[in-house]
């Protein structure tokens, strides 16, 4: 009975293994600089748990094939160091396996966290807000003005609640519905919420960040393919979650310089 | 026994005659078109309107699509080519008597969201008027008026996918006007004016035309969503026209 239960494990492994090796989903192809190390991390991680999947479930079937018995008066063979070993082999064991993990995977999240941006990246803001993205460059000043809560008006197209009436650094802002930014150009990207928690999700960025209602956040990234490509809200905002995007266009510097001039005679 | 009945039978007769003497007193619904007066007029803006943005609806792609030959622009201060303002909303703010404010029109117009856009932008209601909100789009949207609060008008809101029927609304209380925007679609933008008596709303040209005013003295008010009110007293005789025109100075 015990050897007939050994074979269904290892039976089980074997055939679960199977259509999950065979039906891989691969991420979009990856147009950002610091992503490879994301997906090595993926791929890492994927490797690993398979393998310690199918090792386990193997030494578990011989395990059981080897040490069960049906003759009565057998001793029950138990695993060397009693269970106080047991406890502390698979701490060990599976203790290695996440630390192993996590060292990996910091490198890739320092990369991108803990490393600041050019002195030279583009500034970008961006609020999200129940249930649309909308962007603003600071023009030819450099400088994004004051934004003002009161003034917001969607009828008027005031997003960001500017006053340029009040504000000159608010007089070139350039707001937008849609993000364009020039291709291997690195972006700093600032953030802020305008009412509850979204987030910035674009997949083939390898970029995805909430947004937190209260905090200015900055991300940074370069993207390294002109296309055109879906910035998704991720975190649960509300009844038009389903619907919260907008599109990132990843234009030649031409292309970017003649874009953000029409966005700013249209303002 | 019999004096029983005669008293049944009298008592009925002087209840039937009594309801039939206060059904002759209660007013009829229908407006008689014939009786009424008209007021007209034009509507103008004096001095440049504020710029009126492009709407960028990219992200609703069939929206973006529908409008991509002809982008809308946003429509606080719409001006024709003759100055005329659009989207007035002109009333009769006092000299209404009780019976024609009370009357509610049996019309019930369509408040319709068509190219991520309310159709129209800006609608006049009666008081207790029922009105019919209808999706032409392809997705969902999420009507919602936002009336003042503690008012007789409560806030709601709606989603409505694309395909189902009208859905009816009233509101019960006066108020000029009603902001409508839809949760989903920031830019989409609208009003709702809801007032006591005929209306008219200006067209592309500001010429608008309240009709079935019966005669008498009347202060006739024009509201605009950016620049507010402006009053002015009319006599109304009966079956003539009258005119009132109003000017709205740009800031």
């Amino acid at each position: 009975m015990a050897k007939f239960f050994a074979v269904t494990i290892l039976v089980i492994a074997i055939l679960s293994a199977i259509p999950i090796v065979r039906n891989t989903w691969h991420p979009v192809e990856d147009i950002s600089t610091h992503g490879q190390a994301i997906d090595d991390q993926l791929s890492e991680t994927m490797w690993e748990a398979g393998i310690s999947f199918l090792a386990s479930q193997i030494l578990l079937a011989w395990l059981i094939w080897r040490f069960s018995s049906n003759r009565a008066g057998e001793k029950t063979k138990s695993f060397p160091g009693g269970a106080m070993g047991l406890v502390a082999a698979a701490f060990i064991l599976v203790g290695v396996e996440v630390l192993a993990l996590g060292i990996f995977g910091v490198k890739a999240w320092a990369n991108l966290y803990f490393t600041p941006p050019g002195s030279d990246a583009m500034p970008v803001q961006v609020q999200a807000g129940q249930f649309a993205f909308y962007f603003r460059y600071p023009g030819p000043d450099g400088k994004f003005g004051p934004i003002h809560a009161d003034k917001i008006s969607e009828a008027s197209q005031n997003f960001f609640g500017l006053d340029p009436d009040s504000d000159p650094d608010a007089k070139d802002d350039i707001v937008t519905a849609e993000m364009a930014i020039p291709v291997n150009r690195e972006i700093r990207l600032l953030m802020h919420a305008k009412d509850v928690s979204h987030s910035f999700y674009v997949p083939a960025l390898r970029i995805h960040q909430d947004f937190v209602p209260g905090l200015d956040l900055q991300i940074h990234f370069t993207a390294t393919k002109i296309g055109r490509y879906e910035i998704v809200c991720s975190q649960l905002c509300g009844l038009g979650h389903y619907n919260m995007k907008a599109y990132l266009d990843v234009l030649s510097q031409q292309d970017f310089d003649d874009w953000l001039r029409k966005e700013a005679a249209m303002q | 026994m019999k004096a029983h009945y005669k008293t049944a039978v009298t008592t009925c007769a002087l209840l039937m005659l009594g309801f039939g003497l206060l059904y002759s007193t209660h007013k009829t619904i229908n407006v008689s078109a014939a009786a009424g007066g008209t007021i007209t007029g034009t509507i103008k803006l004096d001095g440049t309107p504020p710029h009126q943005k492009p709407i960028d609806m990219s992200k609703e792609p069939a929206c973006a699509k529908e409008h991509a030959s002809n982008p809308v622009t946003t429509e606080t201060v719409v001006v024709g080519p003759m100055g005329g303002l659009r989207w007035v909303v002109v009333y009769l703010s006092e000299g209404l008597d009780a019976g024609t404010a009370s009357q509610v029109p049996s019309e019930t117009p369509t408040w319709d969201q068509k190219g991520c856009q309310y159709i129209p932008h800006v609608m006049a209601l009666d008081v207790n008027q029922h009105f019919k909100v209808s999706n032409s789009d392809p997705h969902s949207h999420n009507i919602h008026p936002l009336p003042a609060p503690n008012g007789a008008n409560h806030e709601w809101n709606r989603s409505q996918p694309p395909g189902t029927p009208p859905f009816d609304q009233v509101w019960a209380g006066q108020e000029v006007a009603i902001p409508v925007k839809c949760n989903i679609h920031p830019w989409m933008h609208g009003y709702l004016a809801v007032v006591k008596g005929p209306t008219g709303v200006s067209d592309a040209n500001g010429s608008y035309t309240i009709s079935n005013v019966p005669a008498g003295t009347y202060t006739v008010t024009a509201w605009q969503e950016v620049y507010g009110s402006q009053s002015q007293k009319v006599t109304v005789g009966a079956g003539k026209p009258t005119t009132a025109d109003f000017t709205f100075k740009a800031k």
